[in-house]
């Protein structure tokens, strides 16, 4: 049980870059990128065929999140220069991915179990400092070492590059291209009459916001130690449940705060898919449809909720007025 | 500094919807003229200001601006040396951001975006001593989103911030329309001050003759996509409202049939 919200943590904290790009995208940029489910395995295939070949990991790594740059490019131009519709362009870039990324690959599946990974390679320096054994001492404090996670280098070494990451992105979105990009989403005709060319932000953000996806992509299939051509499938749901259950639970306007928001959604997420896992009667297959469940709730449930809740105020208002016209009748009668 | 030259611009030509929105217009400005534009509704006053702005391109005819012929310009490119305020005040400023996030939008304007550096000190206090300007108290609320702020508020902020980057040409298109008489005053007042503090040419187009009259140094009547009537600085001294509708009846022969140009006061 509480591994499993180790694990949570883990991945949650791996896809919270992935759920960054869909931000980008669904939430900056005002535009519902379905690439995502393409472009996350093109940043794992990339990665994972460098590393087969023997290329670096941190390489491999940083080039699966280019692979995913020139997939949002590409979307981003069907768009803008094709005037296709962004759902469709979004579509059309995910079903040309799949092909490929079998390209990329040459099978459905690349196994790395032997290989020297970006994970592997954290494993050994983090083994070589042996700070398991300083993180484990709080555990021991308060006699609950048992319930201690085997090694912490996964959740470490996450934090690190989610906050790089986050940093990164939350210093560019307040610099001057950065306020421009989400003032593109915002209100386009309005930045395109302070001359900018508001096509070559959109390029742009949908390339940032894909290279993130990417990026995430290639950590993935590096923690599980295998590449698959159908690991994406779903990907945009589950970056938009991030998005949406950080929003709600987590949300402010500040660029940091919202930033922030989303990386913990990404975590709460994986904490919910976890526990449903372990209910009895649900099997793995069943994960899609909660996920699609999990976000309809969270986009139906607030503004459920501001409705009742604007017509408890209105009754309550109500009865205050009825209240005081009774009053006053009731003085004049006598 | 603004020239137009044989302007035609015809809407669906070769269909049954066809309709010429300019015929030949021929117009030169000085630098730090201030035209205001009237007309009935489909006059080609809204299609003369697009092509000035680059959203529309002519059939025939070029544009000039500042000694460039800008006739195929695109909007983008033209918009470095040209200020707009449009119809509605939603338009001109970006809901979610903030007030100071919009300011630098605007300033983007003169100069390359950097993607090193954000709002700095500097710029904060220039924002806000133009802010002031306003005298709507929003130098205090550089943090508030603009969403936040009213109607009359946000046409102010559109104002300021098409002119204080002191574009070479600034296009009003009706930008108090939409506001209720207390703002559109304040709009009105707005506009004097900015375009003379910062010596703008500007075309404004208006649907209301008394504002036509008592702003700006030129008038020019439109009707059926040409200019009908104008009037230069001494003429326009002495015009009244009367004036210039029997000038419209004059020139076509009918009345001006625009109810909006003759109930407004």
């Amino acid at each position: 049980m509480v591994g499993a919200l180790y694990g949570a943590v883990e991945s949650g904290l791996i896809y919270a870059i992935m759920a960054l790009g869909v931000y980008i995208s669904f939430r900056i940029l005002d535009f519902p990128d379905l690439t995502v489910d393409g472009s996350f395995v093109t940043g794992g295939a990339v990665s994972s065929v460098m590393i087969v070949n023997g290329t670096n990991p941190f390489i491999a790594t940083l080039a699966g999140a280019f692979a995913g740059l020139l997939a949002g490019v590409l979307t981003g131009l069907l768009h803008t220069k094709g005037n296709i519709n962004p759902l469709l362009a979004g579509i059309l870039m995910m079903i040309a991915l799949y092909s490929v990324n079998l390209r990329l690959m040459g099978q459905p599946n690349i196994p790395m179990l032997n290989e020297t990974t970006l994970f592997t390679t954290l494993s050994s320096w983090w083994q070589s400092m042996n700070l398991d054994g300083l993180l484990l001492i709080p555990f021991e404090w308060f006699g609950i070492a048992d319930y201690a996670p085997r090694t912490f280098y996964v959740i470490v070494s996450m934090i690190v590059i989610v906050y790089l990451v986050k940093k990164l992105l939350d210093f560019f979105l307040r610099t001057e291209a950065g306020i421009t990009l989400r003032a593109t989403g915002d209100n386009q005709s309005m930045v395109r009459s302070f001359s900018t060319n508001t096509n070559l932000y959109i390029v742009a953000g949908m390339g940032l916001s894909n290279a993130l996806v990417g990026l995430s992509g290639a950590l993935v299939v590096q923690f599980n130690g295998f590449a698959d051509v159908n690991l994406g499938v779903g990907m945009i749901i589950i970056g938009l449940a991030s998005v949406i259950i950080g929003e709600v639970l987590f949300g402010k306007d500040k660029i940091v705060r919202m930033t922030l928001a989303v990386i913990l959604g990404s975590i709460v997420y994986r904490a919910i898919y976890s526990l449903a896992l372990r209910v009895e009667f649900l099997e793995a297959s069943d994960m899609k449809l909660i996920t699609a469940l999990i976000v309809a709730s969270a986009l139906v449930i607030p503004n459920w909720l501001d409705k009742t809740n604007a017509k408890r105020q209105f009754k309550k208002s109500k009865k205050a007025a009825l209240k005081q016209k009774g009053a006053v009748q009731h003085a004049s009668a006598k | 500094m603004l020239q137009l030259n044989n302007i035609h611009k015809t809407f669906y030509p070769n269909t049954p919807d066809e309709r010429r929105a300019l015929n030949d217009v021929s117009q030169c400005l000085n630098p730090g003229d201030f035209v205001t534009i009237i007309g009935s509704n489909g006059a080609g006053k809204s299609t003369l200001l697009n092509m000035l702005a680059g959203t529309l391109y002519p059939d025939e005819g070029d544009v000039w601006i500042d000694g460039k012929n800008v006739t195929a310009m695109p909007e983008e490119k033209r918009a470095k040396f040209i200020g707009r305020v449009f119809q509605n005040p939603l338009m001109g400023t970006a809901p979610g951001m903030t007030i100071e996030e919009n300011m630098m939008i605007s300033l983007g304007r003169t100069k390359r975006r950097s993607i090193i550096s954000g709002v700095t000190k500097k710029t904060r206090d220039r924002f806000r001593e133009h802010l002031s300007t306003l005298e709507i108290g929003l130098e205090d609320r550089l943090n508030s989103k603009v969403g936040l702020l009213s109607g009359g508020e946000r046409q102010a902020l559109s104002l300021l911030m098409a002119t204080f980057t002191e574009p070479k040409i600034l296009l009003l298109d009706e930008h108090t329309a939409a506001l209720d008489p207390s703002k559109e005053s304040l709009i009105i007042n707005l506009t004097k001050d900015l375009v003379e503090k910062h010596k703008l040419t500007t075309v404004m187009v208006t649907h209301q003759m008394e504002q036509a009259i008592e702003l700006g140094n030129r008038l020019w009547m439109m009707d059926e996509g040409n200019v009908i009537f104008e009037a230069d600085e001494n003429k326009k001294k002495d015009l009244t409202v009367p004036d210039l509708l029997n000038e419209f009846e004059k020139v076509r022969g009918r009345r001006m049939a625009n109810d909006r140009a003759l109930l407004a006061k």
